[in-house]
């Protein structure tokens, strides 16, 4: 047991991905980097507990497996390049927390709750399951390419509502291809090669 | 009084399959070769069930009335692996269907003989194997049909349900849905057939039976019972399946473990 807040993974080991010594500090968010491929999704998954691994992930020092596996994806919350959907009603999806000012800031207030989810497009669902994702009080938050889909005022929606959460102390890791996004929301640069934590990585490099 | 159709008869009905062929031939439509082979397995399996059922109803050996039993629970159990378009691997493609589908046909059956019809001795191979292979034949169909649906579903619909599970929703909560469908896909045949039943269709057994010399009332309780069974040994056997394959295709960190699926 440690005092250390953040999240905190010593070692971490999938089919796809072997890595160790990460830690993101509260207000010190990372960018994941690297081509696709490299195993950035696959790790995210692997934080979050999606796929089969091995490891010691901590949160705010307490372990992962000292919680049940619902109890750790309410701390920590990942949310995919393209989000899954489990209903077929954007309303399906709402639940006890309320999102409405979330959506309202993400550009989606003329989005209704009896809408089919297959209607929106591509960046309205990717914005709502962020809007989603952030209303559930993430401790850690893991986003993956979440502006990839969307055009600059919605990229600047995002960036804008991000920003001040992560000097609130949000734990934020961020998979990107976007060196400026990174750079706007001042992302410790981490990269990936084939699963692995890559070579140039000699810590700061901000 | 009963007419026993001699085996000239029986010939002379297989002339309607000769017209079957010769309409596929000349319309090309080719199924000659599927229906030939289907009407002499029928014709084999048949005469072959015909003189193992005169031998164990006259020996009515307990050894042997099980052994027969074991044998059909065993080929039915294999029936449900191989209509799996997705199986899972190793002893649960064949052992999640099988056992399943034996428990609730095997609960079922016993409750019928010694509860309802009440022979002596309770296992007598005259009720005990016509009972038991109707209610195997059925959990069969229904099990192949629920557990191909949950397998399909949780394939197709992997997403939704891993964004389900990513909220701390848990495996049971997220699975739902897909339960649900393979549920209903699996016991379909039954609801309609009892549906069906007596209006749109005389059952086989039913008919059988009048055709046989039988009381058409005794021949409708006897079928209104074997149908309240069957529904019961399919949707026990079901539910007993499905809650299997969802503890198989999830694992206790609540993930979807599409791995234990072959082919």
């Amino acid at each position: 047991m440690t005092d250390m807040t953040g999240l905190e993974i010593r070692h971490l080991t999938s089919d796809i991905v072997d890595v160790s010594d990460i830690t993101v500090l509260p207000g010190r968010p990372i960018a994941l980097v690297g081509p696709s491929g490299s195993g950035k999704s696959s790790l995210l998954r692997a934080i979050v507990d999606l796929d089969r691994n091995a490891g010691d992930v901590r949160l705010n020092g307490i372990r992962r497996d000292d919680l049940t596996a619902p109890e750790w994806r309410r701390r920590v919350i990942y949310i995919p390049a393209e989000p899954g959907w489990w209903g077929d009603l954007v309303g399906d999806h709402l639940n006890e927390t309320d999102s409405t000012q979330l959506r309202d800031a993400l550009g989606l207030s003329h989005i209704k709750h009896s809408q089919p989810i297959e209607q929106l497009s591509t960046g309205e669902r990717q914005r709502l399951a962020l809007a989603l994702g952030l209303a559930r009080h993430p401790t850690a938050l893991l986003l993956d390419e979440p502006t990839a889909a969307l055009d600059e005022e919605s990229r600047t929606q995002v960036e804008s509502l991000l920003d001040p959460m992560i000097a609130a102390g949000l734990v934020l890791i961020m998979a990107t291809h976007d060196p400026e996004q990174a750079r706007r929301l001042g992302l410790e640069r981490l990269e990936i090669v084939a699963g692995r934590i890559g070579p140039d990585q000699t810590g700061d490099n901000t | 009084m009963t007419i026993d159709p001699g085996n000239g008869a029986v010939m002379l009905a297989a002339i309607f399959l000769i017209v079957n062929a010769a309409l596929s031939l000349a319309l090309q439509l080719g199924f000659v070769r599927q229906m030939a082979i289907a009407a002499v397995r029928m014709t084999v399996q048949l005469a072959l069930v015909g003189l193992v059922l005169e031998v164990v109803l006259t020996s009515a050996s307990a050894w042997l009335t099980f052994g027969v039993m074991g044998f059909m629970a065993a080929v039915a159990g294999y029936e449900v692996m191989a209509r799996q378009e997705r199986r899972f691997s190793g002893f649960w493609g064949y052992g999640l269907g099988a056992t399943t589908m034996l428990m609730g046909s095997a609960v079922v059956t016993i409750f019928a003989l010694v509860v309802q019809i009440g022979p002596e001795p309770w296992y007598a191979p005259r009720y005990a194997i016509p009972l038991f292979g109707m209610m195997l034949g059925n959990a069969m169909t229904g099990i192949a049909l629920g557990l191909n649906a949950l397998t399909g579903e949780v394939t197709a619909r992997r997403r939704g349900i891993e964004a389900h599970l990513l909220t701390g929703a848990t495996r049971w909560e997220a699975m739902k849905p897909a339960m649900r469908r393979a549920a209903t896909a699996g016991l379909v045949p039954i609801i309609n057939a009892m549906t069906a039943t007596g209006i749109i269709a005389l059952p086989g057994m039913m008919t059988g039976q009048i055709l046989a010399g039988a009381d058409p009332s005794q021949a409708v309780r006897y079928q209104l019972m074997v149908m309240f069974l069957i529904a019961g040994a399919t949707g026990m056997g079901l539910v007993v399946a499905v809650i299997g394959g969802v503890i198989r295709l999830t694992d206790n960190r609540h993930r979807i473990r599409l791995d234990r699926l072959s082919g």
